[in-house]
């Protein structure tokens, strides 16, 4: 372990821990440019575990958003397994992977993507009537996220009558609003100044973070580093890091 | 997911009223046309719809339509009289003849002969006078849409005094008749007054109107006509079909109106499809995002499907509407008397609009079933 104990290779062998809310193993992917292939990732492995806010960092073209698309279920590995919550996702069928998602993973998107046509309850009820939920009570649901993350008096607005910040909570409301197990955020404070994205990442350990659910954030913003439980540097489709906290010659 | 489904279709103002007026326009302009162009063809039968007691048409076998006949001798008529199965049989006269209008306007006519005794060959319906003005000598009944023809300037028709080919004729009567294909005034007279009307040459009489003894088919009577007198019969249907079928044969309206209602259909698919595109490109970084979150490619079609299906519903009342707008403000115009929407054409239109929108439907949802979730990280 290093002073900014980091753990590289010590988790990287081995089968998976119980406790891991994600356990990945020889994720290899190759994207096809051309007559070419490039490989984007190169063998990673890496637990995620539950109960902490885990930073997945890097330079633009590290790898970073294919590393979280493939651990999240939404882009298939060229090579390798993984298992979320015990579940080896990519051994499902197409519909059943669509249908662990909806009920297990929350995203927030780094452009928030909320439908600009209906008001913030409904988009944040969006996941809940994705799962057949009646509207009306899944609308009564997201309203009571919404105040939890006090825009309850701007539900009823659309998108556009709302400030970055709303629309953010807006975000975070419909990643939670399902209770799900798996929370992945994409450069959630990329649009915003330093102190709001301190309050929105503040917010989000305070809703996101419990024992049984682990949550993922894919970040360039070194404004936020502090607030990681746990750290994890991809640097060329490799782990160079995996601590508490960034090292200083990061 | 329908009703955000329907509510991401109805929140893009701009393209959801863009799409309802590419299916309302190209609805319109399919059913509109279509039923211009029935109607239309339909006129061609208006002589037989006329003499609505006819039941069998008698003519020279090269007669083809009410308009286009030849004459034949007088004598035909009792040989039709005396085929088995005919009730009655009455001569009709079809001729053209030329009008002085009071103000000295030339204006072509058709002169109807109708039966002396029983008035057989008339309209059904009288819009002013009795059938029975016929009787009064040199009398004529016009038809409705004729007045407007030689009376535009909204002169009274009853009591009017015509110069008929060089005779006098009093108009007695007004006639609801449905228009000829060429919306020509017709004069409708005894067929004996008639005789006089028109030039004279041996054979004068176009037509034999018959009707059949009880128990007996038309389709039957006409071809015991056929056979006994070698003349030609066809049945008021049959004779009807024949006027239609002269029309389309022999002009280049199917073509015309085929090519606009083709318009009509491209011009839908053109703006539908250009705009239903734009609308879901547009919104692709939300179809993303609802992939992602997991929403299945079966429920994103469906929610296709339904803003495909709404605009369509809306759009294609609309067109129906427009049309039934169209006829009522033109109803008072002679060209579009008695124009109705048979309801074969909405169907037609139907099945256009729902053809229209599974081309462009199909073409615009591609790209949305193509995105990859994975995209709304990038």
């Amino acid at each position: 372990m290093n002073a900014a104990g980091s753990i590289v290779g010590t988790r990287a062998i081995g089968g998976c821990d119980p406790e891991a809310a994600i356990c990945a193993r020889g994720i290899v992917r190759d994207f096809e440019a051309g007559q070419s292939t490039i490989r984007v990732l190169h063998g990673i492995d890496c637990d995620i575990r539950p109960g902490e806010m885990t930073y997945i960092v890097g330079e633009s073209g590290s790898g970073k958003t294919t590393l979280i698309s493939i651990m999240c279920g939404i882009l298939y590995p060229t090579a390798g397994e993984v298992r979320v919550f015990g579940t080896d996702i990519y051994k499902l069928s197409d519909s059943d992977l669509v249908r662990f998602r909806l009920h297990n993973i929350g995203f927030i998107f780094q452009q928030y993507n909320l439908i600009p046509s209906i008001d913030a309850a409904a988009n944040a009820a969006v996941p809940l009537i994705a799962q057949g939920v009646p509207r009306e009570e899944a609308r009564e649901r997201a309203k009571v996220l919404l105040e939890r993350l006090n825009i309850g008096d701007q539900a009823d607005k659309l998108p556009r009558q709302l400030s970055g910040g709303q629309q953010q909570r807006v975000a975070i409301a419909r990643a939670l609003v399902h209770a799900p197990r798996l929370v992945v955020c994409d450069e959630p404070t990329a649009a915003l100044d330093a102190s709001s994205g301190r309050r929105v990442m503040d917010l989000l350990r305070e809703v996101a973070i419990a024992p049984d659910r682990a949550c993922i954030i894919v970040t360039h913003d070194n404004r936020i580093f502090d607030l990681a439980d746990r750290i994890i540097a991809l640097e060329d489709g490799r782990i160079t890091h995996d601590g508490t906290a960034m090292p200083d010659d990061h | 997911m329908l009703w955000i489904a329907i509510r991401m279709l109805t929140g893009d103002a701009q393209k959801f009223y863009g799409l309802l007026f590419g299916i309302g326009f190209s609805t319109l302009l399919i059913t509109q046309q279509m039923t211009i162009f029935i109607n239309l063809i339909e006129r061609g039968a208006s002589g037989v719809f006329n003499a609505p007691e006819a039941q069998v048409w008698v003519m020279d076998p090269v007669s083809r339509t009410t308009d286009v006949s030849f004459p034949m001798p007088a004598t035909a008529l009792d040989k039709v009289r005396s085929v088995e199965g005919v009730e009655w049989a009455v001569p009709h006269l079809r001729a053209a003849a030329n009008v002085r209008t009071k103000e000295g306007d030339l204006e072509g006519v058709a002169v109807i002969g109708v039966d002396d005794a029983t008035l057989i060959g008339l309209p059904k319906r009288m819009v002013a006078g009795d059938k029975t003005v016929l009787f009064a000598p040199d009398s004529v009944v016009i038809d409705d849409v004729g007045t407007t023809r030689l009376f535009s300037d909204g002169g009274q028709a009853l009591g009017e005094r015509l110069e008929l080919n060089d005779q006098r004729a009093v108009i007695r009567g007004i006639a609801d008749a449905i228009p000829s294909f060429t919306s020509q005034v017709v004069l409708y007279t005894r067929y004996s007054n008639a005789l006089n009307y028109v030039p004279g040459t041996r054979n004068r009489m176009t037509f034999v109107l018959a009707g059949v003894r009880e128990g007996e088919s038309p389709q039957a009577v006409a071809a015991r006509i056929e056979k006994e007198t070698g003349l030609k019969a066809q049945t008021h249907d049959e004779f009807a079909r024949a006027g239609i079928n002269f029309i389309i044969e022999n002009t280049g309206i199917p073509t015309n109106f085929g090519i606009t209602v083709f318009l009509g259909f491209v011009v839908g698919v053109a703006i539908v499809g250009l705009t239903f595109s734009l609308f879901l490109r547009d919104n692709i970084k939300q179809f993303g995002a609802l992939k992602a979150i997991g929403v299945t490619n079966g429920k994103i079609v469906q929610m296709v499907a339904v803003q495909a299906g709404l605009v369509g519903l809306i759009g294609y009342a609309l067109g129906v509407v427009g049309t039934v707008l169209f006829l009522k403000a033109f109803g008072g115009n002679p060209f579009f008397k008695g124009f109705y929407i048979p309801w074969q054409i909405p169907l037609i239109s139907l099945a256009a609009v729902v053809v229209i929108l599974a081309i462009t439907g199909f073409i615009a949802i591609r790209s949305v079933l193509k995105t990859e979730p994975a995209a709304v990280f990038r």
